[in-house]
């Protein structure tokens, strides 16, 4: 069915809604506080973004640089050791024979439902026994360790090496007497090199917008990641707005820059894991 | 030094038999050593490459919650680390009179209703819009998934500011439609004006992600169906309660079993609608307090770990159950086999 002017009209409602309140944190983000108080409310962006981001990142009480610093240390780490961990199991799942990889595979998906949030105090008694002074609560290993594998990551790679690599070639490598990390690197590797990039976006956005664990572990340190670092800025009696939402706009935009950049792999990404599941 | 590859002890069937006959061809012949190599490569890398996953998820995923079960037994407080052992039953029984608990389970379930219910039915309409033929399609697409990458904390921030009493956006429009003209609501006093506000926040983030998961669905709908039933004369509305949504109906109970294991655990959007957001009140009675935030404050505030984990194990055991109704219920209503 072609779309209407209805369509496009009720569409773009909808793409305001989704867009306004990127827009409105933009406002109050470069506003001073006497244009906030104002009614009606300011409704155009300012001239103060400089003078805010400033002092966000000059307060004395919350580090913001150094959290924000700390979330591309986290996100990038998980990215990283996600996009290998699951793609070599995905292969081996996809193309090896082994003894009970059906059964093996069954457990991958059942523990996709397995909501992690609920284990989050005997993690954190977890943390505390790790090796090492005091355990790894109030440290990145902490917030990383966990995020290093995803039941998710594996079951992705798996549904899309099944397809990407014809079995031949996997044959045909392995007659030229290669190992099966070779053809690990050499075969699949290249071929998957668009689902690595969708997974490999779609796990840094949720591993940097990452909150409640974070907070537990994080929490009341000076160097926190940066959303927890948000939810300090936004603490106390006397909480300035303006300073909060540039925060909040800093840490938004790497994401906004890679929606920009690979929107389109993410939404392809999100249709394929969806009607396959 | 025999040069002739060592025949298999037992031959396996299957793919390595037909391995084994075309390697004859090769003239290179493999020595021992390379073929117990090659054996090992064979039979045990696999497990290699798959261990990784599931050692760190045993670790980290796994135990995590059946230990939650035995802290939950136990007395275990972060202040003081003498007054340990075995509770039995009692973090259970305490939590069946517990009014905080209640309330908090009362509000969980009020918040997801209203963020559910409207969250997937404007996700089908979405849905069913974006799978028209539409110039500037991608454009589109990636539009309705802005809130899906926004951080919840940076959102929340800003539906704080959006919600506020006497300057923000939200009572400025409703003025303007004549709605609390003269006194502007407080919408973190009440519980529904709170309820309403945050699951405002959970739709706007949701709505366009199960929105493409809809529309993967819908594609794969052949086009005729549809125009058998505008031939016999179904409108829009029509054809998306009858045709679209029972065909898509696998995507729609995994959408709805989804956002019940989500909305149940709601934690951020209201830990960060609070004025003091560490402490995890939920409002100064608790009006929006969630299950999972009151888990944070017992565990984390009160430091009774103990009691904490018993909570998240009763939380668990009813989102098992809400689910697996919500599920049930869904199936039938898509007309699905009774």
């Amino acid at each position: 069915m072609p779309g209407s002017v209805w369509t496009y009209l009720f569409l773009s409602v909808v793409i305001a809604f989704s867009a306004f309140p990127l827009y409105w944190m933009f406002v109050i983000a470069t506003n001073t506080d006497e244009a906030l108080a104002k009614i009606p409310p300011q409704v155009l962006p300012g001239g103060q973004l400089v003078t805010n981001l400033r002092e966000v990142f000059s307060m004395q009480d919350v580090f913001f640089l150094q959290s924000l610093g700390n979330s591309v240390i986290v996100s990038s780490v998980v990215t990283a050791s996600v996009l290998f961990f699951c793609s070599l199991a995905g292969f081996a799942f996809a193309k090896l024979r082994f003894k009970g990889r059906n059964a093996l595979m069954v457990m991958v998906v059942l523990t996709m439902t397995v909501p992690n949030q609920l284990g989050v105090v005997a993690l954190y008694i977890l943390m505390g026994r790790m090796p090492g002074e005091g355990g790894w609560n109030g440290t990145l290993l902490a917030v990383i360790v966990p995020g290093l594998v995803t039941a998710f990551g594996v079951f992705y790679m798996r549904q899309f090496i099944l397809d990407a690599v014809p079995d031949e070639l996997v044959e045909a490598a392995r007659m030229d007497g290669a190992s099966t990390m070779r053809i690990f690197w050499s075969v699949v590797v290249p071929a998957v090199r668009p689902a690595m990039a969708v997974l490999g976006l779609l796990t840094f956005v949720a591993t940097w917008n990452e909150f409640q664990w974070p907070l537990i572990t994080l929490g009341g340190t000076d160097y926190p990641t940066s959303m927890v670092a948000l939810s300090d800025l936004a603490s106390g009696n006397y909480v300035l707005y303006r300073r909060v939402l540039a925060g909040a706009l800093v840490a938004t935009l790497p994401l906004l820059v890679m929606l920009f950049v690979g929107g389109r792999q993410i939404v392809r990404g999100i249709m394929e894991g969806a009607v396959k599941s | 030094m025999s040069t002739t590859r060592a025949a298999p002890e037992t031959p396996r069937p299957g793919r390595d038999s037909g391995a084994t006959a075309s390697r004859r061809d090769r003239p290179y012949e493999p020595g021992p050593w390379r073929t117990r190599l090659h054996r090992f490569d064979m039979r045990y890398v696999p497990y290699l490459l798959i261990a990784p996953f599931f050692l760190l998820f045993a670790v980290f995923g796994l135990f995590p919650i059946v230990f939650n079960g035995v802290v939950a037994l136990r007395h275990w407080r972060l202040d003081d680390p003498t007054l340990t052992g075995w509770a039995g039953l009692e973090n259970f029984r305490r939590l069946f009179t517990d009014d905080d608990f209640f309330n908090a389970l009362s509000n969980t379930f009020g918040i997801f209703l209203l963020s559910t219910v409207p969250q997937l039915l404007l996700a089908l309409v979405v849905a069913s819009l974006l799978n028209r033929k539409l110039r500037a399609q991608t454009w589109f697409r990636v539009g309705v998934l802005l809130p899906y990458i926004t951080p919840v904390t940076a959102s929340t921030l800003i539906f704080s500011v959006v919600f506020a009493r006497d300057t923000g956006i939200a009572n400025w429009a409703l003025s303007l439609l004549g709605i609390g003209e003269t006194a502007p609501i407080d919408w973190r006093s009440a519980k529904w004006s709170s309820w309403i506000a945050i699951a405002t926040m959970v739709n706007w983030k949701w709505i366009g992600y199960n929105a493409l998961l809809y529309l993967a669905a819908m594609q794969s709908i052949p086009r005729d169906v549809y125009e058998a039933a505008a031939v016999d004369g179904a409108g829009p509305w029509r054809q998306l309660w009858r045709i679209t949504v029972p065909m898509i109906r696998p995507v729609v109970i995994f959408t709805v079993v989804l956002s019940t294991i989500g909305g149940l655990q709601l934690f951020t959007e209201p830990m960060l609608f609070d004025a003091n957001p560490a402490l995890g009140l939920g409002g100064d009675d608790g009006q929006w307090q969630t299950v999972a935030q009151l888990i944070y404050k017992v565990g984390w505030r009160d430091l009774n770990l103990g009691y904490a984990a018993a909570m998240s194990w009763a939380l668990f055991l009813v989102i098992l159950l809400v689910a697996a109704i919500n599920a049930l219920i869904t199936n039938r209503l898509g007309g699905g086999r009774k």
